[in-house]
């Protein structure tokens, strides 16, 4: 990406731009990342004492038949599950804030899972398949934007939204397995 | 819409509460558990630096050189023979790789083409159904070391273009 940026910004004439932007997105990349320090602190911190007190695992344990057929190598109980549906629940009500650490959290479980290598498992791949194409039962941003533009029915997008993302998620679970057997299927050749 | 806000207002405040309330009950050191969590969490968010900024300045030298726009002239009469509206096929690149890029041309397609227009309405339902993919496997995989990303770029980018459809498909069938 980065080089064929370089290239066409060196046929477009554009190098100044480039330049420019380069060092910008560096200073963007660490407001962010310290941004997040603070939801992560608060989340996790919140979260850690739902995990002592053993609340994730009666999470987990109650959407077991869901989770586990949508993460089959994570064992029963583990805490992973908890993190990954208190990620979804988070997701579904529009909680980017929250849903973030949480996500990041069911990550950190995995890798251990996955003996705590450097290459993604078919569970953080599946679970990252769950956030990109999230399910959004209220997309409160957008309706607040057609609110200020004066839209006389701002909500009347929750409909489409709704859909639109149910088809996206069943596509990117179903796109996440073939993948997956896909590469199964090679190791084997 | 009223419920609805409520709602939401009160979810935050009636979780952490909630959790609370339930921690003491169950005898968990709350405050020493509080902060050992949180430490995690800093320490989660400043080994996901790296990522971010190579991930970002990658996708800012990719916008500001001209090369996106030269990929949009060039899809352009295949976006047409779908009979994809041109007016929205940017938004739907700059919902991948970044939020707060595609917000902005969200707002800008509203105001210009009016809230409660086929355009105004599709705008909103691509923002709100699609997310920021390479944002989401930087974070999430950064965050936790993961360098070999095996097909998951392919599998969130395929998620983004068919929501991005669904989003056409579904503001054709509801709106028109």
């Amino acid at each position: 990406m980065l080089v064929i940026g370089f290239i066409t910004a060196m046929l477009n004439g554009r190098m100044d731009e480039v330049n420019a932007s380069l060092f910008k997105s560096t200073q963007e990349a660490v407001t962010l990342s310290l941004g997040l320090v603070s939801v992560l602190v608060f989340w996790l911190g919140l979260m850690k004492i739902a995990e002592k007190g053993g609340l994730l695992e009666k999470l987990a344990a109650l959407f077991r038949p869901l989770v586990k057929r949508l993460f089959p190598d994570v064992p029963n109980n583990h805490p992973a599950l908890g993190y990954i549906l208190s990620n979804m629940v988070a997701n579904l009500f529009g909680l980017g804030n929250a849903a973030t650490p949480m996500g990041i959290k069911a990550m950190e479980q995995l890798k251990q899972l996955n003996g705590g290598k450097n290459e993604a498992s078919r569970s953080m791949i599946t679970l990252l398949a769950i956030n990109t194409s999230s399910i959004t039962l209220i997309p409160t941003t957008i309706i607040a934007i057609r609110m200020n533009y004066g839209s006389a029915t701002p909500t009347d997008i929750v409909g489409t939204t709704l859909l639109a993302t149910a088809i996206s998620t069943v596509f990117a679970l179903s796109i996440d397995r073939y993948f997956y057997y896909r590469s199964k299927r090679r190791e084997r050749r | 819409m009223t419920i609805m806000n409520t709602f939401s207002v009160w979810f935050i405040p009636l979780l952490i509460g909630g959790i609370l309330v339930y921690g003491t009950v169950k005898k968990v050191p709350t405050y020493e558990s509080f902060v050992e969590g949180g430490k995690e969490g800093f320490s989660l968010a400043v080994s996901m630096i790296p990522y971010l900024v190579g991930m970002l300045v990658a996708i800012s030298v990719f916008r500001a050189s001209g090369a996106m726009d030269a990929i949009i002239s060039v899809g352009k009469p295949v976006f047409e023979w779908f009979h994809i509206p041109a007016e929205v096929v940017p938004l739907g690149l700059m919902r991948t790789i970044s939020g707060s890029g595609a917000l902005g041309m969200t707002s800008d397609l509203i105001a210009s083409y009016g809230p409660d227009s086929f355009i105004g309405r599709l705008a909103s339902t691509i923002q709100g159904s699609t997310d920021t993919t390479f944002y989401v496997l930087t974070v999430y995989f950064g965050a936790v070391g993961i360098r070999k990303m095996g097909y998951a770029l392919k599998v969130g980018l395929l998620a983004d273009l068919v929501g991005f459809l669904a989003s056409i498909f579904a503001v054709t069938v509801f709106f028109s």
